[in-house]
């Protein structure tokens, strides 16, 4: 037996305190500030930073960078990264997974992959419609032919899935655009469609299936997202035509299942362990330990949402339709709209008790949601190009991207004293 | 409040925390090996835990492997090919940086290598664009008919710009004859479409649907029943055996073959004009196909019903899906053709969906070799 010794030189002591500290702050380098999945940390459109642009104008936007080829997937930032995602080509085979500098908008890295699955699509979307995620340390790009690429931060490549050429009927015609999310080492991907669906956890080292489920044969664009359901749990949901499943990510072991109809294009939002989905208005679900069906909270018909994604944020959730709309989340009672010009394809954001709506004529609007008696546009920025995609926020930043253009928009900054 | 002491002691604990994460670079070792287990990917993930550790492998090496893993492409499946571009991305990115120049002698001879993989090809073309632009440039006239559809395309849209300047500068003649050397060459159905509507702006005919190989002429059999989207899997007479003078028991009584002749021009099958507009129906198109030798072909479908296809009585691929959209070549169906009658039954479901954009019931089918040139009939001949 080996006896324990305190013989330890203080610099050896001083060395070991410093890499454990160390470690623990690399543990910590998933920082809230971050935006590295589709709708935010919390899959719901809200970042905790509170300092965001409130007041946009052409000095707003800190660079733009060209993009190689179309894309209705959201940048996603990772530290000082910022990675997107697009197609290019006559038959959109090329994919693209591109690294900039959040600083300056350099281009850090890109790379290029051939599309293994079908590229038809609808001609509004394109191949590159799902939102990459991030765990901080990989990067998990999926495209609608169904590819699956995994890249460390540096592009360097760790794995490939071809999900199409292993099941070759769960592809769409008119486009897929569910957007992947991790949880611990398992990266969940929603692939619905009339023909074959399906849900899988794969394992973020090796890309393997650690479990695959069929799924109802419907078309469905909407994307998964992963929530505490109560203390110390965490489970995916997701919706679709069928209606609204929750799983546990390691094994893919049903939680709760809840068969009315619920929208095929827009994402749940989670907000305090409660659930809330477009479903003919709007539906705030709750799992109850003692049923394999959620509680139903409330249902309200006028916060009707359109393809955006509902936002929660706080005591209130919105829904972006024709107007915006200001619920309770606590009963779904509307508190006020807002007359907002879209059309949406965009999901809204917000940081800071501001939000972000991007329409598809590429007017950016920020406005005050804070006011108990409505909302309030403080201010608007005119992209100047059709803008399908979910902005981000990060670091003080929004980043929205186009069909051929990065745009990072900050507060300008503060003039100098002379 | 932060102290100067405390943010050093901090910037000491990032860099450790960096270091940390960052991954060791990997040794650069046996290409061929490294090359070999990639290669084995699978489906499913197979073989991914041996890729991933040997690309890290193959991604240290120098410019110098940088053709022998384009050459690794050769005969690969279409992921392995892929793991193989993004090592070659990755030496070719990080040795640029390092300022190191692309070794485009090499890669010009990989190029000219017709028989190389054609996306590999592609890329080197790019890589040899990047350093000797010109070079690239003057190797598009030869790749007209190159087995790359990328490098293709390219050359033909410079025959096309021909055309163009040539019209523009009064040369009628000069421009047809320009867009007729594009015509023949293209295979990318937009710049077929582009370069027809052109000849036609000029007084030319095109046939299209001999251009693309559509199949035009058919026997047709129907309506069978469909109720519940049952019929797909439904196993109708004709399924089991085409007797074209059969008469079967249909959806609403007796169903006999009935010739069909389309003068679409791009061979759209239109099984609504032969029962008028019909739903939650099921319906046969059968037809023949002489081939001159035996050969690998692709039947390359449109169709935005349910659908099955048959070559020679083998099943190539199914689908059970509506209204979700079509095009031309939306499903290549790869099989092959034996010397002389071949048979080709297609099988298209309607469901009961009532909304406009869903009356379409109808196909578009053609016959080509894998770069979708069309593979005529020989009794077509």
């Amino acid at each position: 037996m080996t006896k324990s010794t305190n013989h330890q030189s203080p610099i050896t002591y001083y060395v070991l305190r410093i890499a454990l500290i160390a470690l623990c702050l690399a543990a910590a380098r998933l920082p809230a500030a971050d935006w590295m999945q589709f709708r935010g940390p919390h899959g719901n459109g809200v970042s905790d930073e509170t300092d965001a642009p409130a007041a946009l104008d052409a000095k707003s936007i800190a660079w733009t960078a060209d993009l190689p080829g179309r894309g209705l997937s959201s940048p996603i930032v990772i530290g000082d990264r910022v990675i997107v995602t697009c197609s290019s080509g006559p038959r959109q085979e090329r994919l693209h997974v591109l690294c900039f500098n959040a600083a300056d908008g350099a281009k850090r890295w890109e790379r290029q992959f051939w599309a293994t699955g079908r590229t038809m699509t609808q001609s509004k979307t394109c191949v590159a419609a799902p939102t990459p995620v991030s765990d901080g340390r990989r990067i998990f790009a999926q495209f609608s032919s169904n590819d699956l690429i995994c890249l460390d931060l540096d592009g360097n490549l760790l794995w490939l899935r071809g999900l199409t050429r292993d099941y070759p009927n769960a592809s769409s015609s008119i486009g897929l655009s569910s957007s992947p999310v991790v949880v611990g080492d398992t990266i969940v991907v929603q692939v619905e469609t009339d023909c074959d669906s399906f849900v899988a956890g794969i394992d973020t080292a090796t890309g393997v299936n650690r479990w695959k489920t069929d799924r109802p044969h419907n078309r469905n664009w909407s994307s998964p997202v992963v929530f505490a359901d109560k203390p110390g749990r965490q489970v995916v949901a997701i919706q679709g035509l069928g209606g609204v499943v929750t799983f546990l990510p390691a094994t893919g072991e049903t939680v709760w299942n809840r068969t009315n109809e619920s929208a095929n294009i827009s994402s749940p939002a989670p907000g305090d362990g409660v659930l809330y989905v477009s479903a003919h208005g709007l539906v705030a679900l709750q799992g109850d330990s003692d049923s394999p069906t959620p509680k139903e909270l409330w249902r309200d018909f006028q916060l009707a949402a359109g393809t955006p994604s509902p936002l929660v944020m706080g005591d209130r959730v919105f829904t972006l339709g024709s107007k915006l709309c200001c619920g309770k989340v606590s009963t779904g009672e509307r508190l006020w709209t807002l007359t907002v010009k879209g059309p949406f394809s965009s999901s809204p954001v917000a940081a800071g008790g501001k939000m972000y709506l991007a329409n598809e004529k590429g007017v950016v609007r920020v406005v005050d949601v804070t006011k108990p008696e409505g909302g309030q546009i403080l201010s608007e920025l005119d992209l100047g190009q059709t803008i399908l995609c979910t902005p981000a926020i990060a670091n003080g930043a929004l980043y929205i991207r186009s069909d051929a253009k990065l745009w990072k928009i900050v507060k300008p900054a503060a003039p100098q004293a002379p | 409040m932060f102290r100067p002491e405390l943010m050093k002691w901090l910037a000491v604990c990032g860099v450790a925390a960096l270091f940390g994460l960052r991954p060791v670079a990997a040794a650069p070792s046996d290409a061929a090996g490294a090359i070999q287990a990639i290669r084995a990917v699978g489906a499913e993930g197979r073989g991914n835990a041996a890729a991933s550790a040997a690309w890290k492998q193959l991604a240290a090496n120098g410019l110098d492997q940088l053709t022998t893993i384009l050459a690794g492409m050769d005969g690969a499946n279409d992921l392995a090919a892929n793991w193989l571009r993004a090592a070659a991305e990755t030496i070719v990115a990080r040795e640029s940086a390092a300022g190191r120049k692309l070794p485009a002698d090499d890669l010009l001879a990989f190029l000219r290598d017709t028989h190389h993989n054609p996306r590999a090809r592609r890329m080197a073309f790019e890589l040899v664009a990047r350093v000797q632009p010109d070079t690239a440039e003057k190797l598009l006239p030869g790749m007209m008919d190159d087995p790359s559809l990328e490098l293709r395309r390219d050359a033909v849209d410079r025959v096309i710009a021909a055309a163009v300047r040539a019209l523009d500068g009064g040369n009628k003649p000069e421009s047809i004859a320009r867009y007729r050397q594009a015509l023949q060459s293209a295979r990318d159905v937009d710049q077929i479409q582009d370069v027809a509507r052109k000849l036609r702006e000029l007084g030319e005919t095109v046939d299209l649907p001999k251009l693309f190989g559509f199949l035009t002429q058919w026997k047709i059999i129907g309506p069978f029943d469909n109720a519940d989207g049952k019929g797909f899997t439904a196993v109708f007479p004709p399924e089991q055996k085409v007797d074209l003078a059969g008469e079967y028991d249909g959806k609403t009584g007796k169903v006999r073959w009935s010739d069909y002749a389309t003068k679409d021009e791009f061979g759209m099958v239109d099984i609504n004009t032969v029962y008028t507009p019909l739903k939650i129906v099921t319906a046969y198109a059968y037809t023949e196909f002489v081939s001159d030798k035996a050969q690998p072909a692709e039947l390359r479908l449109g169709c935005k019903n349910a659908w099955k296809v048959w070559l020679n009585g083998k099943l190539l691929w199914e689908r059970d899906e509506y209204h979700r959209g079509m095009q031309i070549d939306q499903y290549r169906l790869a099989g092959q053709l034996q010397p002389g009658r071949n048979t080709i039954l297609v099988k298209a479901c309607q469901n009961e969906l009532v909304e406009k954009w869903t009356v379409e019931w109808q196909f578009q089918l053609r016959v080509c070799d894998h770069l979708g040139k069309a593979i005529p009939s020989a009794a077509a001949k």
